[in-house]
C-alpha cells in the first residue's frame, strides 16, 4: 500500500514551551493510525500541522509525497484535501446541518447546489440523519452533531481524515453511535489519522497505534504490540493510568 | 400506541393560578393610579407656574401647527429619504472598514492603518463640524458644475461619521464569533475571505443587530442636522415657519414627528432583542 502521509522531524514550540520535539510518522493509504497519550503531548498540534493550520518550526510534512510544508503552497487546496473533525464540533450555527455539510463542495470544490446536496442527503441518508437536513445544528443532541460535523469532513472525498479527540465532549451515553460511524468509515477504507481517547476503539479499530510523550514518538506498533506487550516503562505507566484494561478487546473484558 | 392523556391540572396549581391572577390585577391597579396621580401632579404644577400661558401661547399654539404643517411634513419625508440613503450606505462602507481592521499579515498595514485612522478621525470629530467641511469643501473642489443638493452632501457626512461608529461595532461582532469557526471554515479549505463572508460576518451580524438598530435610532435624528447646509428638510421647514409666525410650535411639531418616526425602530429594536434572549435562553429567566 502506498505512503500517503509522511511526516519527520517536525518541531513546534509555543512561546517557549517545546511541545513537538522532532516526530516522524508515516500514515500508509487505507490505514487508520492512532495517536495515543496524555493531555498536553501534542496530539491535537500534531493534527493541526498536518492541516497547515498550525505553521511549524522546522521538519516536513509530505502529503502523498508533496511538500506541503513548503512556504510556497497555497494551504487551501491541501486543507481541501483533508478533512478534520472537532472535538467541539465546530458546526456552523447559522446554516443548516444540508448546508454546513455542502458548504466546502459548493465553495471549494465548486459543485453545483443540486450535485452537492444530493451527495449530503446521501450521507445523510446512511448515518440516519437525513430527516433533520433542514434542522440547525443546535436542535440536534451532541451525537448527532459530530456525525454531521464527520459528514461534513468527508462530503468532500477528502484523502486523508483527522479526527481530534471526536469523543471527548459527548456524553457517555452518546460516545458509541460516533464510533460506529468511525469504524464503518476505517472499514470502508478511509485513511483515518485520530487522536483518542478511547482505548478499547483504539485497539479494535486502528491499524497502528502511535504513543505521542513529552513531543516525541515513544512507541509505535501494532495494536497488540502498543497494548499487549508495551516495550517502553512509560507507555506501560500511561497505560496503566487511563485504565490500561480498557484497551484489551471487548471479548476479553467479560 | 394510545396517545397520553392531556395534562388536566390540578387543583394545587389551579389554586396557584387564581392567586396569580389576583397579583396580577392588584399590581396592574397600583401601577395605573400612580401613573394618574403623578400625571396630574406635573399638570398643575405647570399649568399653575407664572409663566405658563405665555408659554403655551408660544410653544403649543394649535392653529400655528396646522398652518406649519404641510411644510414641516415635506421637510420630514427628506429627512426620510436621505436617512434610507445613508443607512444603506453606512452598511456597506463599514462593513468594508471593520473588514480591512480584521485583516493579518504585515502586506495589509496600510489598509489597516486607514481603516484605524478613518475610525479615529470620524469618531472624534463633531458631525456638525464634518456636516460643514463636507458641504462646503466638497462643492469647493469642483469636481461638478452645479453645486451637488444639500441633501446629498448631508447624507456623504452622515455616512462618513456614522459609519466609522458602525464598523467598530461590527468588528465587535467580528471578534466574538469563536475562533474555533473560522479554524472549522479554513480546515474545509475556504480561503480567508469566503471563511469571513460565508461563516463568519453572518454570525457577526447576528450578534450586533441590536447594537445596529440602536445606531440607527440615533442616525435618524441627526439626520435632522443637515438643516444646517440649507436642506430644506424638517428642521429647517420648521425654523422657516417659526420665522414666518412669530411662534415657536413648528419646532415642538417637528420634534414630535422626529418622535414618531423613531418609535416603530425603537419597538423593533426592542422586539428583536427579546426574542434573541428568548432564543438564546431556554429555561429560566431571571
Amino acid at each position: 500500500m502506498s505512503e500517503l502521509l509522511r511526516l519527520s522531524g517536525i518541531r513546534k514550540s509555543f512561546g517557549d514551551r517545546e511541545v513537538l520535539r522532532g516526530i516522524d510518522l508515516a500514515v500508509a493509504e487505507g490505514d487508520v493510525v492512532a495517536l495515543i497519550g496524555a493531555s498536553g503531548s501534542g496530539k491535537s498540534t500534531l493534527l493541526r500541522v498536518v492541516n497547515l493550520l498550525e505553521p511549524i518550526d522546522d521538519g516536513q510534512v509530505l502529503l502523498g509525497g508533496e511538500d506541503i510544508s513548503d512556504p510556497r503552497v497555497k494551504p487551501d487546496p491541501v486543507r481541501a484535501r483533508i478533512g478534520v473533525v472537532f472535538q467541539h464540533f465546530n458546526l456552523f450555527p447559522h446554516l443548516s446541518v444540508l448546508d454546513n455539510v455542502t458548504l466546502a463542495s459548493r465553495h471549494v470544490l465548486r459543485r453545483s447546489r443540486g450535485d452537492a446536496e444530493r451527495r449530503a442527503l446521501d450521507l445523510l441518508e446512511r448515518i440516519g440523519l437525513a430527516e433533520h437536513a433542514r434542522s440547525y445544528p443546535d436542535r440536534l443532541s451532541g451525537g448527532q452533531q459530530q456525525r454531521v460535523a464527520i459528514v461534513r469532513a468527508i462530503a468532500t472525498d477528502p484523502d486523508l481524515l483527522l479526527l481530534d479527540e471526536v469523543t471527548s465532549a459527548l456524553d457517555p451515553e452518546l460516545v458509541g453511535e460516533v464510533l460506529e460511524l468511525v469504524r464503518e468509515l476505517a472499514r470502508a477504507g478511509t485513511t483515518i489519522l485520530m487522536a483518542t481517547h478511547e482505548m478499547a476503539f483504539a485497539r479494535d479499530v486502528a491499524d497502528r497505534v502511535v504513543f505521542l510523550d513529552g513531543g516525541l514518538v515513544a512507541e509505535e506498533g501494532t495494536p497488540d504490540e502498543v497494548f499487549g506487550s508495551p516495550r517502553e516503562p512509560r507507555t506501560r505507566e500511561f497505560l496503566a493510568r487511563v485504565g490500561g484494561r480498557t484497551g484489551l478487546p471487548p471479548a476479553a473484558e467479560t | 400506541m394510545t396517545a397520553p392523556a392531556p395534562a388536566v391540572p390540578s387543583e394545587l396549581e389551579l389554586g396557584r393560578r387564581r392567586y396569580r391572577r389576583r397579583q396580577t390585577a392588584r399590581s396592574v391597579l397600583v401601577a395605573a393610579a400612580s401613573t394618574v396621580v403623578f400625571a396630574l401632579v406635573v399638570w398643575l404644577t405647570l399649568v399653575n407656574t407664572p409663566g405658563w400661558a405665555a408659554v403655551q401661547g408660544t410653544f403649543f399654539d394649535p392653529s400655528v401647527a396646522a398652518r406649519a404643517w404641510p411644510r414641516v411634513f415635506q421637510g420630514l419625508l427628506l429627512n426620510l429619504t436621505v436617512l434610507v440613503f445613508a443607512a444603506a450606505g453606512v452598511l456597506v462602507v463599514s462593513i468594508v472598514i471593520a473588514t480591512l481592521r480584521t485583516l493579518r499579515g504585515p502586506v495589509f498595514f496600510p489598509l489597516r492603518a486607514i481603516a484605524a485612522g478613518y475610525t479615529d478621525v470620524f469618531r472624534g470629530m463633531p458631525l456638525i463640524i464634518v456636516l460643514y467641511l463636507v458641504g462646503f469643501g466638497i462643492p469647493g473642489l469642483g469636481f461638478t458644475d452645479e453645486r451637488p443638493p444639500a441633501a446629498v452632501l448631508g447624507t456623504v457626512a452622515l455616512v462618513l461619521v456614522y459609519s466609522a461608529y458602525v464598523s467598530e461595532v461590527f468588528r465587535a461582532g467580528i471578534e466574538a464569533v469563536h475562533p474555533s469557526q473560522r479554524l472549522a471554515a479554513r480546515s474545509l479549505g475556504l480561503s480567508h475571505a469566503q471563511s469571513m463572508r460565508l461563516v463568519i460576518l453572518p454570525q457577526a451580524v447576528r450578534k450586533v443587530t441590536p447594537a445596529l438598530m440602536n445606531d440607527l435610532v440615533a442616525m435618524q435624528k441627526d439626520v435632522g442636522l443637515i438643516s444646517v447646509l440649507g436642506a430644506v428638510d424638517a428642521v429647517r421647514a420648521a425654523q422657516i415657519e417659526t420665522a414666518a409666525a412669530f411662534n415657536f410650535t413648528p419646532y415642538v411639531l417637528a420634534g414630535l414627528l422626529f418622535v414618531l418616526l423613531a418609535l416603530p425602530l425603537i419597538r423593533l429594536t426592542d422586539w428583536y432583542t427579546a426574542r434573541m434572549r428568548r432564543r438564546e435562553q431556554m429555561g429560566a429567566v431571571v
